[in-house]
């Protein structure tokens, strides 16, 4: 925050949709993207008579969430109703729980400006999802599709500890890295299967009571988060320094606007009349349920990131770039199948490829580069096969093509000259040709033997063994 | 005589004997009803059409020699709660006037797979809410008995159609005493089992931790056969119980010397009808006669049941009932310039006034700030009266007392005083609380109407319920009396 004033205090409720492949209450398939209103059935859609069956599924996913982010798991849970109107919800419930969720009192770590600090967990909880609203222009009619509707979904409630808007983004994306780690959700919060809302107040610095704080929803994207975030932070310390107070209250982030509006107030909230749910029995996990899930548990991104700094001696700020994302950590230690040279594979991931997600806006799952491609490539350029600059080459014809570099390299005829000969008829030749530099040179001015190695490599057109220009230029110029 | 006169093994072995064809049996019930039904109004829907080709293709499997199922050729009529796949089911309320369902319940699946005959649909309360039937928003149901009396409710159709010989069973919901009081008013036999032994898959939920699908029959034989047919294990339902199923029919021995029956103080004092009282003394004499012998008991919390009952019955119901909104199915109200009068307009013009003083007292009894006091503590009293069975049956075998404290009423008689109708429900509420089985058997007629004795077992011990009601049963010849229509 610009002013020093104030500190904020955020606490944040995460959504992730379970991908398991049915429903959490019925058969119906969870697929993404369907056309509306095929994956529902009499039970998804609130038939009279119908009742509820708990995927099992659901809930190993549900404890292995609640695991990996250090949950101490319920012995008993169970589910209530949380009761509203609302055409998305076909029952007028919403299957959730209230107040024996499956995890609770956990924490996770995350990383802001090198610093490392502790986020509470206060509760995992397991729930369904409601459908999907479309609100036709005009305002005439709405249209509801209820493929989603029963979707398996996680909620996850921070401790208020998060004090920034930048802290609040390191917290969700360490949250969708270890669920991505745990494969229990594709954590996508463009597609809706992570969703955040947030809870925000901020309070003079050295008071110990909270301000009143804005619940914040609607916002769509891990920038949209810490925008929305940023701009509530700003509109709260306008109105205390003006002398005004925070109004408690429900507001949705608008992103084209770039500014938060009020949805509605406290006096409107709702009384979700909560009970526990009659058609469902309650939920007992003994010691073997859990062990048998403690057992699935993968390594998880901060004992990677540890693991790439001490084995591989990667700089801690890599080691968590590429452990931040399962995708590229898994093709990181991919490549280091085909090649011992990790810190070679961190600097080609560090940069080029995470450059190119960047400008492409793509995800690497999307991309047809390997590991083995990778791996391959830097093998190539050890051996001196290739140049580090033709490898730039080939990196993006990979990211293209998915082709190995070898065959990129024969392709292309990329292949890196290395016959001293063939090399000291070109220098011979460059040399002859710029009498200049070679008076320059001899000169002391050392920048003149750039200028003839790059003459040098344009004419054997980048396959010169760059070593052997340097060597081979230096003696030509000595004798 | 009818054939409805006859034991389901009688009939069975008359179609055996090729003396009797199902087509025949659903002839007479179709003609009964022709004759009696627009007096007593049991049927909501009738599926004759479909009921005809069963009928036809059963006669067809008997003269082939297939296997039969165990409620073969029998003509059988469901209470409207209960869903048909394509047959009209409404639960008895405008808002479910042309609701056909997409899906089968458990139980009517399995009706079809014992080879039973669906006639049609039965008239109940509007969303099985209330005693007497008169909360049915189509018509009020007559009783066989008396026409200006009341069936009972909430499943005053499925008694009545058995009563009147329109049906040969039915199958009735019994939530705080639906089966077994309308079952006592219109002498037969009316069984609700315990919570979690028949799948409540398919059953619209009234109140869900109570709501229990049983059978209403002629005779206590025939109840167990249906028992049979619909009980166990549904996947499709959390709280069926996965327990092993007995043979009901080999349970009936008519034998119950040194049974121990306890008769509970609060169900034979204030605000029984004493000539109710003196048929259910009558009855323990029977049973004395037959080597049972039975002593006074006292379950402490009864009279904490009614209120306990509305409390968590009501707040259930208004979040089952939630999903009759006006958006998928069901009444939606025309023109209605938002969303909120959508809901306020279509529920206002569905529903009836019980179902909306119920929706309302549920609603309240879980609104934040007052769920502590009556919900939670509701809960709470539901554990004591539980409990109070429990203890009793450390030491009796069953509990026997009336099924409710008067005979049939009249006609509109209490329809403006809600609590005094609240109290026909009295002797049965404490037993759905507790989620024990119970029969209603006929015990003998009072100034004319039927008298019911209520039959208490423990949880899953319907066996000796059974037992019990069926060796009092072959002893007397009440269950033989038929209203003269």
């Amino acid at each position: 925050m610009s002013s020093t004033k104030y500190e904020t205090v955020i606490g944040l409720e995460v959504h992730v949709e379970l991908h398991t492949k049915s429903k959490i209450f019925c058969g119906c398939s969870t697929e993404f993207g369907a056309p509306p209103n095929t994956h529902t059935c009499p039970i998804c859609l609130g038939h009279p008579g119908v009742l509820p069956v708990l995927n099992r599924q659901a809930v190993d996913y549900a404890m292995k969430a609640a695991m990996a982010l250090n949950c101490t798991i319920a012995d008993v849970s169970k589910f209530d109703r949380k009761n509203y109107f609302y055409p998305d919800s076909p029952k007028a419930y919403q299957i959730s729980q209230y107040d024996q969720p499956i995890g609770e009192n956990g924490w996770i770590d995350i990383e802001v400006d090198g610093q490392t600090k502790r986020i509470g967990i206060t509760r995992l909880h397991l729930e369904e999802d409601a459908g999907k609203l479309t609100h036709v222009d005009g305002g005439f009619a709405s249209l509801v599709d209820f493929n989603r509707v029963g979707t398996p979904l996680v909620e996850i409630v921070s401790e208020p500890d998060i004090s920034s808007p930048e802290e609040a983004k390191a917290y969700l994306e360490k949250l969708r890295a270890i669920m991505q780690y745990c494969e229990v959700s594709d954590v996508k919060m463009e597609e809706g299967s992570m969703r955040c809302d947030a809870n925000i107040s901020i309070r003079p610095v050295g008071q110990k009571e909270f301000g009143t704080r804005a619940e914040l929803k609607n916002m769509n994207s891990f920038r949209g988060v810490q925008r929305g975030l940023e701009y509530e932070e700003y509109r709260q310390a306008e109105i205390l320094d003006d002398g005004g107070k925070v109004v408690q209250e429900t507001r949705r982030w608008d992103e084209a606007a770039g500014k938060t509006l009020s949805m509605r107030s406290k006096e409107e909230a709702h009384d979700y009349r909560y009970f526990p749910d009659p058609d469902l029995v309650r939920l007992h996990i003994d010691e073997a349920w859990k062990e048998r899930i403690r057992a699935t548990i993968p390594e998880l991104p901060d004992a990677r990131q540890a693991r790439y700094t001490s084995e591989y001696g990667l700089p801690s700020y890599d080691a968590g770039v590429i452990t931040s994302s399962k995708p590229l950590a898994d093709f990181f230690e991919d490549s280091l199948n085909y090649t011992k040279d990790a810190k070679a594979v961190s600097n080609w991931i560090m940069g080029d490829l995470l450059g190119y997600l960047n400008s492409t806006g793509l995800e690497l799952p999307a991309l047809k580069i390997t590991g083995r491609g990778l791996g391959e490539m830097i093998g190539l350029i050890e051996k001196g096969t290739i140049s580090s600059k033709i490898a730039k080459t080939v990196f993006k014809e990979m990211l293209e093509s998915g082709k190995l570099p070898q065959q990129i390299v024969e392709e292309k005829g990329l292949v890196q000259i290395s016959d001293e000969g063939a090399i000291k008829t070109i220098v011979e030749q460059v040399v002859a040709a710029n009498p200049q530099s070679v008076e320059d040179f001899k000169a002391g001015k050392q920048k003149a033997i750039g200028f003839l190695v790059g003459q040098v490599m344009k004419e054997s057109k980048g396959k010169a063994n760059p070593a052997l220009v340097n060597k081979l230029l230096a003696e030509i110029l000595s004798q | 005589m009818s054939l409805f006169n006859h034991t389901l093994q009688e009939l069975h072995n008359k179609l055996h004997a090729k003396e009797l064809s199902v087509q025949e049996l659903v002839d007479q019930s179709f003609q009964v009803i022709a004759e009696r039904d627009e007096r007593i109004g049991a049927f909501l829907t009738l599926n004759e059409e479909e009921a005809r080709n069963t009928a036809r293709r059963l006669d067809d499997k008997l003269a082939s020699g297939q296997p039969r199922g165990l409620l073969f050729g029998l003509p059988a009529g469901i209470k409207d709660n209960i869903v048909t796949e394509g047959l009209r089911t409404t639960c008895g309320s405008q808002f479910l006037a042309n609701f056909n369902p997409v899906y089968d319940a458990t139980v009517t699946r399995k009706l079809r797979e014992a080879d039973a005959v669906t006639l049609g649909k039965l008239n109940m309360d509007e969303f099985a809410m209330g005693g007497s039937n008169e909360n049915s928003s189509f018509r009020p149901v007559r009783n066989p008995w008396d026409l200006d009396r009341v069936p009972g409710g909430s499943s005053g159709g499925s008694a009545a159609a058995v009563a009147a010989g329109e049906a040969y069973f039915t199958l009735g919901s019994d939530t705080g005493g639906s089966i077994r009081q309308p079952a006592s008013y219109c002498g037969v036999v009316g069984l609700k089992p315990t919570y979690g032994l028949v799948s409540r898959f398919g059953l619209v939920a009234f109140a869900s931790s109570l709501d229990q699908i049983g059978p209403l029959t002629k005779n206590v034989e025939d109840s167990a056969y249906v028992l049979q047919a619909i009980a166990g294990h549904d996947h499709m339902d959390s709280t069926s119980a996965n327990v092993d199923i007995p043979d009901y029919l080999s349970a009936l021995t008519g034998d119950v010397r040194g049974l121990r029956i306890a008769v509970p103080k609060e169900y034979m004092g204030e605000g029984v009808d004493p000539a109710v009282k003196e048929k259910i003394l009558a009855a323990l004499k029977v049973l004395e006669d037959l080597g049972a012998v039975w002593e006074e008991v006292s379950l402490p919390h009864t009279e904490y049941a009614v209120a306990t009952y509305y409390l968590l019955a009501s707040s259930e119901a208004s979040s089952n009932l939630a999903r009759f909104d006006g958006v998928r199915y069901g009444t939606r109200a025309d023109h209605a310039g938002s969303l909120i009068d959508l809901y306020h307009e279509s529920r206002s013009k569905g529903f009836g006034p019980e179902v909306k003083r119920r929706i309302m007292l549920g609603t309240y009894a879980l609104s934040s700030g007052y769920y502590d006091a009556y919900y939670l503590k509701a809960q709470k009293a539901r554990t004591l009266i539980k409990q109070d069975f429990d203890n009793v049956f450390e030491n009796y075998d069953i509990i026997i007392g009336p099924t409710a404290p008067t005979t049939a009423f009249k006609l509109g008689s209490q329809v403006d005083d809600p609590l005094t109708m609240y109290l026909n429900d009295i002797l049965t509420i404490p037993v759905s609380l507790a989620g024990v089985p119970a029969i209603s058997v006929p015990c003998g007629l009072a100034d004319g109407l039927p008298v019911g004795l209520q039959i208490i077992g423990k949880a899953f011990d319907e066996s000796t319920v059974l037992r019990v009601a069926h060796a009092y049963e072959q002893n007397t010849e009440h269950h033989k009396l038929q209203p003269k229509l």
